[in-house]
């Protein structure tokens, strides 16, 4: 007995033939596949963070112990008090959010200005700038960034943040096209008819922005700003070239951690040897702060993916 | 009324112009201008001085030295030529088929997905350099099941080391495709439902739908997804050139002028690749995958 084939039921099949080639639309052996391939893959991708998270736990005892190996005998935190301590946690979280937090909101309030620009207006040379709007996208950083680093340093700006805000309200931020083009497909669906109805009773194109446009692009802003916050919270490079020594960050301070640790607890004294142990603590402790607001965000995250015209059609 | 018309229109090009002015401005500043005046240091020898940059013109030279005297640059640049081969369409069919995947009404949609999605918050030059140097991106085991030598065995070489290449960095691939998967969510989320039934009634199977309903609404999907990739993994912190460019940069021997020029072959080599691939995929009629 065949189904009626629903959508669901036409795309279950399809990927379905996809994976067996020609297999008979059983429900159970076909779900029990899917879920299998689900589980077997997600797996895959939470098996470092597992590995780094229980091993992070794991006393020298532990870890040289070859019974052990997913479950530690006791809960060790003394790895994550000396990484705390290597890292300077507090302080650094601190610039991290930062340098993360300001760059990110500016980027993501400018790349909705700017996307909508282009997706409600039409003005001359518009496609030409949006031509070169793209392929700002596969320019390098690496090839502006050795002329920027000289600008920046002949207008006294490194070592402040204003090295990140400068480029994110211009629209040049970390891969800012991406975002802008994110804002526009969304935009771009905007019904006129909304539009024109706030003409009507008298609203100003600033106005229509912020009051119609704005409000119905909630998934939009959630996933640019996501996305801006934890690339500007990775960006260990520019970082380095940028702040030099006044600002730091976590994914710098884990770079450096082999070394910090030495200095804060000098060979020869107990305790002193660094081991896998700390150094996974010290990684743990550098993405903890982002899988918070991740898991924080996913809902509308991962929900909104449908709605926020990321595609590029 | 007419005259009210048009400056009606050129107001609204000029509001239009004012929305997208701050990205105007930055393009000159922050994108053209570092450009041209990167373009000028590769002909430069050029010196960092306490008072500031001195250079001198030294023509073809840095580009010169970047393919004879460097040894180690062409190297790199074959490597990575076959790099970008290689992991590129892996990864781009990968994220397809866990979007196709989770894209399935199943139960615990939202927690597969939001596994899914963590390569995004994760992947980072330092983190995922711990993670590489702890060993902890390979799977465990997976060579002692003998599953090496039976592959290495079975299939002729130019087969059989693609296979070994995926699975020895099967989880690095994976981890490179969050945003591609999103990406391919994205567009699946939109795929009109009763063309599948029209083409069931039609007499199509699910295999053929796919390849000629699914694949195609996708295919300017599929070259999004080759285009971020490449750029993805060109950028990429740890990329071998990219970490060449900035040692020297501060190297006294070579400086500023060569990092530069070797930037630019980078940047050139990059826009190729992508011709390269875009070509391919435009080529092809009816939209395979890689």
């Amino acid at each position: 007995m065949r189904k009626p084939y629903t959508g669901a039921g036409a795309v279950l099949t399809r990927i379905q033939k996809l994976l067996f080639g020609m297999g008979e639309n059983d429900g159970f052996i076909f779900k029990a596949v899917v879920y299998l391939l689900l589980i077997g893959i997600g797996f895959i991708y939470l098996y470092p963070l597992l590995f780094m998270l229980v091993n992070s736990f794991m006393s020298l005892d532990d870890l040289v112990n070859s019974m052990v190996k997913w479950i530690p005998t006791e809960l060790y935190v003394e790895n994550y008090k000396k990484a705390l301590q290597v890292l300077n946690f507090r302080s650094t979280l601190m610039q991290t959010i930062l340098v993360a937090g300001a760059p990110a909101i500016v980027q993501t309030v400018m790349s909705s200005v700017i996307g909508y620009g282009f997706a409600r207006f039409d003005f001359p040379l518009k496609r030409l700038w949006f031509a070169l709007m793209i392929a700002t996208f596969i320019i390098p950083p690496q090839v502006t960034m050795i002329p920027t680093y000289l600008m920046f340093k002949d207008y006294q700006l490194l070592g402040t943040l204003k090295t990140y805000i400068y480029p994110a309200f211009l629209g040049q931020g970390l891969k800012s096209a991406l975002f802008i083009m994110i804002f526009y497909q969304f935009f771009k669906k905007l019904p006129v008819v909304l539009e024109e109805a706030a003409q009507i009773d008298g609203a100003g194109y600033l106005k229509m922005f912020y009051r119609i446009a704005v409000p119905t692009a909630g998934p939009a802003f959630i996933i640019v700003f996501l996305f801006s916050f934890v690339w500007y919270w990775n960006e260990s490079y520019l970082a380095a070239l940028y702040f030099g020594n006044t600002l730091t960050i976590l994914p710098l301070e884990l770079q450096k951690f082999a070394d910090s640790y030495a200095r804060l607890f000098p060979p020869g004294a107990p305790g002193s040897e660094i081991n896998e142990a700390v150094k996974m603590a010290g990684t743990m402790l550098t993405i903890a702060p982002l899988l918070v607001v991740y898991f924080l965000l996913q809902r509308w995250f991962v929900e909104g993916v449908d709605r926020s015209g990321i595609t590029g059609e | 009324m007419a005259a009210i018309r048009i400056t009606n229109k050129r107001r609204k090009a000029l509001v239009g112009m004012a929305f997208i002015a701050p990205w105007i401005i930055g393009f000159f500043i922050f994108a053209l201008r570092p450009m041209i005046y990167a373009l000028f240091l590769s002909f430069q020898k050029v010196k960092v001085t306490p008072l500031g940059i001195k250079t001198e013109y030294v023509g073809w030279d840095n580009y010169k030295y970047a393919f004879v005297s460097d040894a180690t640059f062409v190297e790199k640049v074959l490597h990575y030529l076959r790099e970008m081969a290689l992991n590129v369409p892996i990864i781009v069919t990968f994220s397809l088929i866990i979007a196709l995947l989770i894209n399935q009404k199943i139960k615990l949609r939202g927690v597969f997905r939001t596994i899914f999605f963590l390569p995004v918050i994760i992947t980072s030059g330092p983190v995922i350099n711990e993670l590489l140097s702890q060993g902890v991106t390979n799977i465990p085991n997976i060579e002692s099941y003998g599953m090496f030598a039976m592959v290495k065995e079975s299939l002729s070489p130019a087969v059989a080391s693609p296979i070994l290449f995926l699975f020895k960095q099967i989880i690095m691939v994976l981890w490179f495709s969050g945003v591609q998967i999103l990406i391919f969510l994205a567009g699946l989320q939109k795929v009109d439902h009763s063309l599948y039934e029209a083409a069931r009634i039609d007499g199509a199977s699910p295999w053929e739908s796919f390849w000629k309903l699914t694949l195609p609404m996708l295919k300017p999907l599929v070259l999004v997804n080759f285009v971020y990739t490449i750029v993805y993994l060109s950028t990429f912190a740890l990329n071998e050139l990219i970490v060449m460019i900035r040692l020297n940069m501060f190297d006294t021997l070579t400086g500023f002028g060569y990092a530069t020029a070797i930037a630019w072959i980078y940047f050139v080599l990059i826009a190729l690749v992508l011709v390269i691939w875009t070509a391919l995929l435009g080529a092809r009629k009816g939209g395979t995958v890689s």
